[in-house]
Parts: C-alpha cells; sequence; structure tokens
C-alpha cells in the first residue's frame, strides 16, 4: 500500500472521476434550473439582448487551448520531465487566469448595466451557472499555483507529483467540456 | 462586527432554556469526568486524530445517539402537544416553537441519526467484509466524518444563539425565502445540511472507491456478501443524489442571502423547481436509508437460519432495479403540484413498479428460513417486526402511488403514518438488527439478550399504538403539522392513543440503554470466547479475532468464493493449522487536519448564518490553507514491520488461550 503501487493509483483515479461524476450532477441541477428560469426575465433583458457572442467565442478559445496545453503537461509527467511539466502548466495557468479575467469583465458589465443577478429569474440561474464554473475553474487556478510551487521547489518530479498534475488534467478538462455545453446552452442558443 | 447577531438571541422561552441548559450540563460534565480521568490527551490521540475507520465508525454511533434523543425529546413534545391540545385548550407549545419542533425532528432523525448510523456501519463493516486493510481514502474519512460532526453541532447551536426554521424538513419556497422567514432559522438549516451532506458525498465517493477497487483478491462482484451488494446501490445514490441537494441549497441560500431569483415569488422565480430539485434529491435519500436496512437483514436472516442467502442472484438484481428506480419516482411526493394526468400517471406506475423488487426481496429472506435452523435471536425479532411492518407500510405506499387517491391523503397523516412505517420499521429495526449482530465483533462481548427482547416488544407494541391511530386519523381528514385543532373533530381520543404509543416506544428505548450498560457492566457473563465468531459466521470479518487489530487484516484472504468463511469451516480448513507469512504494513498516520477543517467549518457556516462576514472568510481562507498544508505533507504513513505484525498476531493467540 505504498504511494506508487499500482493499486492506490486505480483507487485514486476511480475516486476522482466519481467526484467529477458527482460534480456533473450538481452541473446537471444548475442546467436544470437555467433551462426552467431562462424564459423568466421578469421585464428585464433577454440573453439576446446582453450577450456579446464574439467576446464569449474569445474566451472558449482561451479556455480549450488552455486544455491542450494542461494535455502536454500530463504527458510532461509521464516522461517525467520536471522542467516540461512547470512550462506548460505555467502556460495553462495564464490561459485559464485570462478566461477568469474575461468572465469577471462580462460580469462586471452586467452588473454595471442594472443586470445583475437580483434582475429576474433568467439572471439568477445565468450568473450562478456560469459563475459557479467560474468558481470552479478558480479552484483549479490555485491548485495549479500550489502544484507549481510544490514541483518547482522538489529536487525531481517524485510519482505524487506526476499524479496530481495528471488528475489536475483531467479536472480540467472536465470543466472544459461543462463550458463546452454552457457555450451552447447558454450563449449559442441564448443568441439565436 | 458581529453582523445579525445580537443579545436577542440569547432569549428564549423556558423549555428551550431547560434544553441549552442540559446540553451545556453534558458538555460540562463531559469535560469535568475528561479532566478528573485526565483522559484529554488519550481522547485527542486515540480518538479525534484516527484516521482508522473501525473508530471513525464508532464515533458516527456515538453522535447518532446523542441525536435520537434530542430527535426523540421532540417526538414525545409533539406527541404530548397533539394530545391535549383540542378545542379550548391551547397545549403548552406556541405554534412557532412547535413548527420549529417538527422540523427539526425531521431534520435531526434523517441526517443526524439514520444517516450516521449508515455510514457508521458502513465504516466498521465494509472494510472487513471485502478482506480490506482500510477504506480508499482515510483522510478523507475522517474529514467527511467531522464535517458531519459540525453539521451537527451547527444545528444544536441553533437551540442556544436564535432558533431554527420553522419550515417543515424540506423548507419550501416560498415560504423559506427571505420574505416570509426573515429569521436565522432556514440559514441555520441551510448550513447545518450543507455542511453535513458535503460530509455525506465525500462519504459516498469514498465507499465507492473502496468497494470497486480494494475487495479481497478472488471477490468478484457476484462473490460479494449482500450486505455489500445493498451498501454499493446506497453509495452509487448517495453520489449521484447528494450533489442535487448541495445544488438546491445553494441556489436556496443565494435567493436569502443575495437576493437572487430562483425560487421567489416575485421577478422570474419559480417555488415548484424547487419541490422538483429536493425530492429529486430526496426520494433517492429514502432508498439511501432502506438499502442498507436490506443489506443487513440479508446477513441476519442467512447467519441465523444457518442457509446461504436464498436466490443470490435475484437478490442483486432487485438490489440495482431498486437503485435505478429510486430516481424515477420522485414526483409522487408531490402529485398534487398539478403536473398533468399523464405525468402523474407515469410516476404513480413507476412508484407501483418499485414494490415488484422489494417484494423479491421480502420473499427471499422467508425462503432462505424455509427449512434453515432459525435461530431466534434479538436480531431475529427484529427481523421479524420488520417483515410485518415494512409490507404494512410499503402496501399503504402503493396505496398512495395512485394519484387519484393521493389526492386525498397528500399531507394527511396517513402520509405520516406511511412513512414512519417505512423508516421506523424498516430503516431503524434494521439498524438495531446490525447493531446487535455486529456489536461482539467490536467489543468481545455481546449484549443481553433478554432485555433486548423486551425493547423490541415495546418497540414493536409501541409503534403500532403511536402510528395505527395515525392511519385512521389520515382518513378523516387531520393534516400534518397541526399544532391545535377543534375538539369538535372527534380526533383527541386517537391522539392520546398515539401519545401512550410514544411513551411505550421511549420505554423500549430505556431497555435499550440498560441493555447496553449491564452488558457492559457485567460483560465478563456476555463474553465472546470464540474469538470473534460469537454466531458461527460466514463472511470474512467473522474471521479476524476480537478486537480488530488495527490492521484488520494480518494476511489479505482470499475470497473466492460466496461465504467464505463458512465455506471454509465447512471444508474443514477452518481456522489456520499453520503460521502464514507476513508481510509489512503500510497504515496511515493520526491527522488532527480532519478536525481543524470541520471546526473552521463550523465557523464558517455559524459567520455565514449572522451575516459575519469576516469570520466567514477568515474560516473559508483556513480551510484552504489546512489543505495545502496537508497536500505539501510527505509523511502520512507508517510501516508496522512483519516480524512486529507475527509478534501481534502471537500475543493476540496467547491472550486469547489465557481466557476462561
Amino acid at each position: 500500500m505504498n504511494s506508487g503501487t499500482t493499486i492506490n493509483d486505480e483507487k485514486r483515479y476511480f475516486g476522482f472521476w466519481a467526484y467529477l461524476m458527482s460534480d456533473c450532477l450538481l452541473f446537471g441541477a444548475l442546467f436544470a434550473a437555467y433551462a426552467v428560469l431562462r424564459g423568466n426575465v421578469a421585464g428585464g433583458p433577454a440573453g439576446s439582448e446582453i450577450f456579446s457572442l464574439p467576446f464569449v467565442f474569445g474566451e472558449t478559445l482561451i479556455l480549450l487551448t488552455s486544455s491542450f496545453t494542461a494535455g502536454l503537461a500530463s504527458l510532461a509527467a509521464y516522461r517525467g520531465s520536471k522542467r516540461g511539466v512547470l512550462g506548460w502548466l505555467t502556460a495553462t495557468f495564464a490561459l485559464g487566469a485570462a478566461f477568469l479575467a474575461m468572465e469577471m469583465t462580462e460580469f462586471t458589465r452586467l452588473v454595471r448595466s442594472g443586470n445583475g443577478p437580483q434582475r429576474s429569474g433568467f439572471l439568477t440561474s445565468y450568473f450562478t451557472l456560469v459563475g459557479t464554473h467560474g468558481l470552479h475553474i478558480a479552484a483549479g487556478l490555485l491548485w495549479m499555483a500550489v502544484l507549481i510551487v510544490q514541483i518547482a521547489a522538489s529536487r525531481s518530479l517524485t510519482p505524487k507529483m506526476a499524479r496530481r498534475v495528471s488528475l489536475l488534467g483531467l479536472f480540467w478538462h472536465f470543466l472544459d467540456i461543462v463550458w463546452i455545453f454552457i457555450f451552447t446552452i447558454v450563449y449559442l442558443m441564448g443568441v439565436m | 462586527m458581529f453582523g445579525n447577531l445580537t443579545a436577542a438571541a440569547f432569549e428564549h422561552n423556558w423549555i428551550v432554556n431547560a434544553a441549552v441548559a442540559s446540553m451545556g450540563l453534558a458538555l460540562v460534565g463531559v469535560a469535568a469526568l475528561l479532566t478528573y480521568l485526565r483522559r484529554w490527551r488519550w481522547l485527542w490521540r486515540e480518538w479525534l486524530t484516527t484516521l482508522d475507520h473501525k473508530r471513525i465508525g464508532v464515533m458516527y454511533l456515538v453522535v447518532a445517539a446523542v441525536m435520537l434523543f434530542k430527535g426523540g425529546v421532540d417526538a414525545l413534545m409533539m406527541r404530548g402537544q397533539q394530545a391535549v391540545a383540542a378545542g379550548a385548550a391551547q397545549g403548552y407549545l406556541s405554534a412557532n416553537h412547535y413548527d420549529q419542533i417538527f422540523t427539526a425532528h425531521g431534520v435531526t432523525m434523517i441526517f443526524f441519526v439514520a444517516m450516521p448510523l449508515v455510514f457508521g456501519l458502513f465504516n466498521l463493516i465494509i472494510p472487513l467484509q471485502i478482506g480490506s486493510r482500510d477504506v480508499a481514502f482515510p483522510f478523507l474519512n475522517a474529514v467527511s466524518f467531522w464535517l458531519f460532526a459540525a453539521g451537527a453541532a451547527l444545528f444544536n447551536a441553533s437551540l442556544a444563539v436564535g432558533h431554527f426554521a420553522a419550515t417543515g424538513w424540506l423548507a419550501y419556497p416560498p415560504l423559506s425565502e427571505l420574505a416570509y422567514s426573515p429569521g436565522v432559522g432556514v440559514d441555520y438549516w441551510i448550513w447545518c445540511l450543507q455542511i453535513a451532506g458535503i460530509g455525506s458525498l465525500l462519504s459516498g465517493i469514498n465507499f465507492l472507491a473502496t468497494i470497486i477497487t480494494m475487495r479481497a483478491p478472488g471477490m468478484k462482484l457476484m462473490k460479494m456478501p449482500m450486505f455489500i451488494w445493498n451498501a454499493l446501490g446506497t453509495i452509487v445514490l448517495v453520489v449521484f443524489a447528494f450533489p442535487v441537494l448541495t445544488a438546491t441549497l445553494g441556489m436556496l441560500f443565494l435567493d436569502r442571502f443575495f437576493s437572487m431569483h430562483f425560487f421567489t415569488a416575485a421577478a422570474g422565480g419559480n417555488a415548484m423547481m424547487y419541490v422538483n430539485l429536493i425530492w429529486s434529491w430526496g426520494h433517492p435519500e429514502v432508498y439511501i436509508l432502506v438499502l442498507p436496512a436490506f443489506g443487513i437483514f440479508s446477513e441476519v436472516v442467512s447467519v441465523f437460519s444457518e442457509k446461504k442467502i436464498f436466490g443470490y442472484a435475484s437478490m442483486v438484481a432487485a438490489t440495482a432495479a431498486i437503485t435505478l428506480l429510486s430516481f424515477m419516482v420522485w414526483l409522487h411526493h408531490f402529485f398534487t403540484m398539478g403536473a398533468g394526468a399523464d405525468v402523474n400517471a407515469f410516476f404513480g406506475i413507476a412508484t407501483m413498479v418499485i414494490a415488484i423488487p422489494t417484494g423479491v426481496k421480502i420473499f427471499n429472506w422467508l425462503f432462505t428460513m424455509y427449512k434453515g435452523r432459525v435461530h431466534f435471536t434479538t436480531p431475529m425479532y427484529w427481523f421479524f417486526g420488520f417483515v410485518a411492518t415494512f409490507t404494512l407500510g410499503g402496501m399503504a405506499g402503493v396505496l398512495m402511488a395512485v394519484p387519484a387517491a393521493d389526492f386525498e391523503l397528500h399531507n394527511s397523516l396517513f402520509l405520516v403514518a406511511h412513512f414512519h412505517t417505512m423508516i421506523v420499521g424498516g430503516v431503524l429495526f434494521g439498524l438495531f438488527a446490525g447493531f446487535t449482530y455486529w456489536f461482539p465483533k467490536f467489543t468481545g462481548f455481546k449484549l443481553d439478550e433478554r432485555l433486548g427482547k423486551w425493547a423490541f416488544w415495546c418497540w414493536i407494541v409501541g409503534f403500532f399504538l403511536a402510528f395505527v391511530p395515525l392511519y385512521i386519523l389520515g382518513f378523516m381528514g387531520a393534516t400534518r403539522r397541526l399544532d391545535h385543532y377543534a375538539a369538535s373533530t372527534g380526533w383527541q381520543p386517537l391522539f392520546i392513543v398515539a401519545g401512550i404509543g410514544a411513551v411505550i416506544i421511549a420505554i423500549g428505548v430505556l431497555f435499550q440503554l440498560a441493555q447496553i450498560v449491564v452488558s457492559i457492566l457485567w460483560r465478563e457473563r456476555y463474553r465472546d470466547t470464540t474469538n470473534g465468531d460469537p454466531w458461527n459466521g460466514r463472511t470474512l470479518e467473522w474471521s479476524v479475532g476480537t478486537p480488530v487489530p488495527v490492521y484488520n487484516f494480518a494476511v489479505i484472504p482470499n475470497a473466492a468464493e460466496r461465504d467464505p468463511l463458512w465455506e471454509a469451516k465447512r471444508r474443514g480448513c477452518w481456522p489456520p493449522k499453520e503460521n502464514p507469512a507476513y508481510e509489512d504494513i503500510t497504515l496511515p498516520r493520526n491527522s488532527a487536519v480532519p478536525v481543524i477543517i470541520a471546526a473552521l467549518g463550523f465557523l464558517f457556516g455559524f459567520g455565514i448564518v449572522w451575516h459575519i462576514v469576516w469570520l466567514a472568510l477568515a474560516s473559508a481562507a483556513g480551510i484552504v490553507a489546512a489543505l495545502i498544508t496537508r497536500s505539501c505533507d510527505n509523511d502520512t504513513e507508517y510501516v508496522i514491520s512483519a516480524a512486529e505484525v507475527e509478534r501481534m498476531e502471537s500475543q493476540r493467540m496467547e491472550s486469547r488461550l489465557q481466557k476462561p
């Protein structure tokens, strides 16, 4: 039952997948709430009036690219390359932070124009769904930052660190998939 | 500085003051006893910081017992109020206080009694029954327990500081929205459930990984004991249902804290969505509670009939069917909401379909006893009581699954009687059977049989006296949650009978307490002299000695067939003749981090309930810091060498031989 043995890895990967599936259900509930409330604009704006598709498309491209760099970080972890992992994780972090900054910009713009989450049922569910995804991204960035420091401080890439990089990659790809659904259901279907 | 917290939060009526005083006295008493016996260090080292699943299991049971007392007192207070508050008599509880009590009773019994009893037994039994040295994630396991304990503490704090929700145990909006429940009651409700619920979710993930990846060699899925199958169904439900609860509670919190509009009556909220969401967690929750009881009875009936379980494959199929179907029936909790005839018909039929796999189980248990050598022990008494009670309650359920009938019975006392029949007669009787059955495994002595049977008879007689009147009152038109009714209804005699039933149940609880105390005091008389196999058991937990060593199994067993211990005994190769080859065993070190995280979680909940923003933010930051510190800790395990294992095992053998 040492940290490096196969059985240990199996249970950790399985457990993390189980967590991701439960998180998927959490987003499922938020998507359901959005589907129910999206028409309840209560005299406020509908999605087509406030969403800027080019801006969100930019956000999407940045997040997709960060998923790609997260994948490269995992590959570097399998090779045992400390430098590769650090480089690609840093790139992923930068892209993730840029995505989060853009989301914050959009939220601020909406709140400033009087279309905050308190405005209507539609905006409540919109802010909560997209904001929960943003909160996950922020948690992922925190995890990434801690991992970068831990790896940078260690002499070489230990199996434990490599596994964490790989699990973080799973988390990041999962958030990417959730975002694809947000992009489609909230933004594309909201504008069209 | 203190948000909404003012001196007014500490002003209560005399009943609450008495409760708070007794709670405070109990805490001071325990603290004084620990100081007198110089046991603080022992408590911290051996229990509070432990990552041993067996000890965590025991701590779950202790918290559940304390909360059962609280929930039971709530029940007696309600029965007392309804027995007297007819016509001119108003009873001794104000309407608002009564509302808080029925809310607290439901919350206590489901979240803080039934759930910890289930998770306590899972902790104690699952690793032993699958032949594993630990759960998949021991640290996470301790975090789960302590988050649950923090939720329970926050719930109890509402008694002393402020007040609890008066909304009913599921806090439907718009009543639970800020406009209609402006106090802190609903906030306490949200956060005690949120914190405990996250603990449950993490437990679910942990045990799912444990059962899937850590079974002994040879134990294929279809070789697993029935208890493990039922636990697996339970755990799958936890992992898929609890996130929905987390999300729903989160939405209600956003409505209340940030004036959002998920469920408000105005600005485009939709209260009916809440009812759908909460029950799409709530119905699976019913099966989260009852599946473990099914698992326990499968073990108990098989062992005490000295026969393998009848129809193993059909049992597995029935468990899987119940797991799946339990996600497809949530709407039967609100047929009257007006979803339309087609939708109601679908959910009504889906509900009735669940009776089929449940019936399969009942018949399988009965056929297991058929031509078996049945031992009439206390766990079997609970089983017989369960079969009668649960079948009756099940038939009441099928009746209410007819939407047309439900329009008459919805929110009546008939419903209250129905779900108590299921949860007391199903869940609680099952957990009592399991407690009695597995008690000697962890203590080395059995519970007194005579007192146990007296407790059983009080429970079963008291139960029917308390709840048959409620079925009748439901038909007479009595709705649930009444603190007062007109004398002309003619309900009072039945309410008095129900009150007498509750008192008889309370006497049963006293017998159970006496049973535990007597068995501990005169434990030599009840000593298990078989080295851990007092019931002639069939599964792996009975193959290790008592008390179970910290590493569970000195050598990981092989479990290539069902009932592996029974088969080994039958073939004459148990107990093993020669000494096995021992190996080094790696175990997790104790950690204070779970306790710290839970303490901060409690402060976080308290801060957010009272809008003390700095406290909430500081606690959240503290939790993150604790997790980061833990992630940097590379010294989390220790090794017991093979030689040390051999020494410990031979010592255990010697001490066993010296016993009378």
